[in-house]
């Protein structure tokens, strides 16, 4: 059950087991956040992903398993969307806002605020109402007030979904900022790209974890064979388009004559959800 | 566009809330036209006082309702009953005159029409003699009862959707895993929508008197309990009804279904004595019904405390039900989800992602 903890206890989701709606959304699912270090969540849509971060701050309870995470004010959480912020403020007023919640005031806010804005590139919208922003600026605008406080845990509900290429490499900077803050910061994403830079990554596929560890961990237990080539080498279901190439997959080792090539975290993802489904089929 | 019908019928069905609408909607407004909507009362209740008051009061015919005969009670006594709103018209006799005074309260207008008219009709036997509001004006009757219609629409159309957007844009969820007690975020919400509609009761009764002449002549102190007794009935039901919609749509169709009903079925438009017994039960579970019947008894005729009492206890009870339902249900809203029984706790399923 959820409960606040020291990160000497070690921060994260410990075999926990959610239901939603009836179902089982998330089953004996395991994520450590230790602090200074990014931890990624990925996996396709209905994976779980968002189950797991709400039930991370609080929002959702487990019918089994732990959940430690410090107390609700040391904790930040960013939901998806931009939907953390509120549209019909300014940037200013919901730096205000959070600030009053988290009981900042004075010199301290000041500095904060020219401090995020200006990383965050959002000096120049200060006054501008929040709903008038860009996605990308909305964005950055939840993630400023997701931080504000400096929580210790720092939990991102997919950043830089649907934020433009340059907004993103901001984000990720305003990331791995707060990261070496000594801040443990735990994000979901759909960018597996951004999964690769995290230190540790949970794979989830309909609330089962496929994988968890290191990337490059993750990368070298990619199960099967991958191939690369014009066209799909085995069974179409098993294959998939990268750029002008495409990936085929089949379960067990290389066939005589094939030439496996190494996964990133895309076929990677993709070999393991093959898998698990090939295992669940058998 | 066949297959345009067809998707909107699809979204139609279900859209239960418009549905319920489109089905409630006319069979409500057939009854209430049907059963409601009527301005001639055919009752009204009567008193009878002084030395010829067992004679006058035989000789009296409908709409007259006597209640009560008292040959030695005075006119001012009389005059006090209409006060406290125990009587429509009071009659008093003289030992030596053939016709009689009827003092009718002016501060229920249509009532008060009724008896004017039958007292025309009596043969002399009735002089009518009108209180409170003297000229049988309008805008005297409409402005109490507009104090507080705008006291409903405002408490209840105006916080349901003030919260529901807070809802609708996600910012709840980001309310609730900020450092704030749950009690910060409810009175947080709900206070400015009280002082805005404190705000409008101020304006909207001190505009009433000046520019309608509509006089103020009773307790200030009672019309701001009733004021806030009914404030908090319409705030608790704005806030009931954020809980139980998801878009600021679903909340303007809700607020409108309990606001109308109170308009048409409160007594502010058609008496309440005038309409059928079937239906103006419904006028009794309706908060404004007892809201108008503190604003008109206050202001038009300087009711005494004692004699509001029943209104003042019915709003506070329903102040006190709806309001903490209302709490107890936005509470809920904030507390983390409860883990559900799993149909297949074996197989997991798509969760939200």
């Amino acid at each position: 059950m959820t409960r606040p903890g020291s990160d000497t206890d070690g921060w994260g989701t410990f075999g926990v087991t959610i239901v939603r709606g009836g179902a089982t959304a998330l089953k004996d699912v395991t994520l450590a956040a230790p602090r200074g270090q990014v931890s990624a969540v990925v996996g396709g849509d209905g994976a779980g992903k968002t189950t797991l971060l709400r039930a991370l701050v609080g929002r959702i309870l487990p019918v089994s398993g732990r959940i430690s995470a410090p107390p609700t004010e040391r904790c930040g959480f960013m939901p998806t969307g931009a939907s953390g912020v509120w549209q019909d403020l300014s940037v200013n007023e919901n730096f205000d806002f959070v600030a009053a919640a988290h009981h900042l005031s004075g010199g301290a806010l000041a500095d904060r605020r020219t401090d995020l804005l200006e990383q965050a590139g959002l000096t120049g919208a200060a006054d501008r109402l929040a709903g008038d922003l860009s996605g990308g600026m909305r964005q950055k605008l939840a993630f400023c007030l997701a931080i504000l406080h400096r929580p210790d845990l720092l939990v991102l509900d997919e950043p830089s979904t649907g934020v433009d290429p340059v907004s993103r490499v901001d984000l990720w900077r305003l990331i791995a900022k707060a990261a070496a803050e000594h801040t443990a910061v735990v994000m979901a994403t759909t960018y597996l790209d951004e999964a690769e830079r995290a230190s540790t990554c949970l794979v989830l596929d309909r609330g089962v974890a496929l994988a968890h560890g290191a990337p490059d961990k993750i990368l070298a237990s990619t199960p099967g064979t991958l191939t690369s080539g014009d066209a799909p080498t085995g069974d179409p279901e098993l294959s998939w388009r990268r750029g002008r190439q495409t990936r085929s997959w089949h379960p067990g080792p290389p066939h005589p004559g094939e030439q496996p090539i190494g996964a990133d975290m895309e076929d990677c993802v993709i070999a393991l959800t093959l898998a698990e489904q090939q295992a669940g089929a058998a | 566009m066949w297959a345009m019908i067809l998707k909107e019928f699809l979204e139609l069905r279900r859209d239960k809330r418009t549905m319920a609408m489109i089905i409630v909607l006319p069979l409500l407004l057939l009854v209430i036209f049907g059963y409601a909507a009527n301005f001639r009362v055919d009752s009204i209740k009567t008193e009878v006082v002084g030395p010829s008051a067992s004679r006058v009061a035989a000789q009296l015919k409908a709409p007259f309702d006597v209640t009560e005969v008292e040959a030695g009670a005075t006119e001012s006594q009389a005059e006090d009953a209409l006060r406290r709103g125990e009587v429509g018209v009071a009659v008093v006799t003289t030992a030596s005159s053939t016709t009689s005074i009827a003092l009718i309260d002016g501060s229920q207008l249509f009532t008060a029409e009724s008896a004017v008219a039958a007292t025309q009709e009596s043969g002399g036997l009735l002089k009518p003699q009108i209180l409170f509001n003297p000229t049988l004006k309008t805008s005297w009757v409409m402005v109490p009862a507009l104090v507080g219609l705008i006291m409903a629409f405002i408490g209840t159309l105006v916080t349901a959707m003030g919260l529901v957007r807070e809802r609708q844009t996600g910012t709840l969820e980001q309310l609730a895993v900020m450092p704030f007690r749950p009690s910060d975020v409810i009175v947080g919400k709900i206070a400015p929508y009280f002082v805005l509609a404190a705000v409008d009761l101020i304006l909207v009764t001190v505009l009433g008197t000046l520019l309608f002449g509509v006089p103020f002549a009773g307790n200030v102190l009672v019309f701001a309990l009733g004021s806030a007794l009914f404030l908090f009935v319409v705030l608790g039901l704005g806030v009931l009804i954020s809980t139980v919609s998801q878009t600021q749509g679903q909340a303007m169709q809700m607020a409108l279904m309990t606001v109308m009903p109170q308009v048409l079925l409160s007594g502010m438009i058609f008496p309440l004595a005038a309409m059928a017994p079937g239906v103006r039960w419904i006028g009794y579970i309706l908060p404004l019904t007892y809201f108008n019947m503190i604003s008109n008894g206050i202001m038009l005729r300087d009711a005494p405390f004692t004699s509001l009492l029943l209104p003042l206890g019915v709003l506070a009870g329903m102040a006190a039900l709806v309001f903490t339902a209302a709490v107890l249900r936005f509470r809920r809203d904030l507390a983390p989800s409860m883990p559900k029984p799993a149909k297949q706790a074996a197989t997991p399923a798509g969760a939200a992602s």
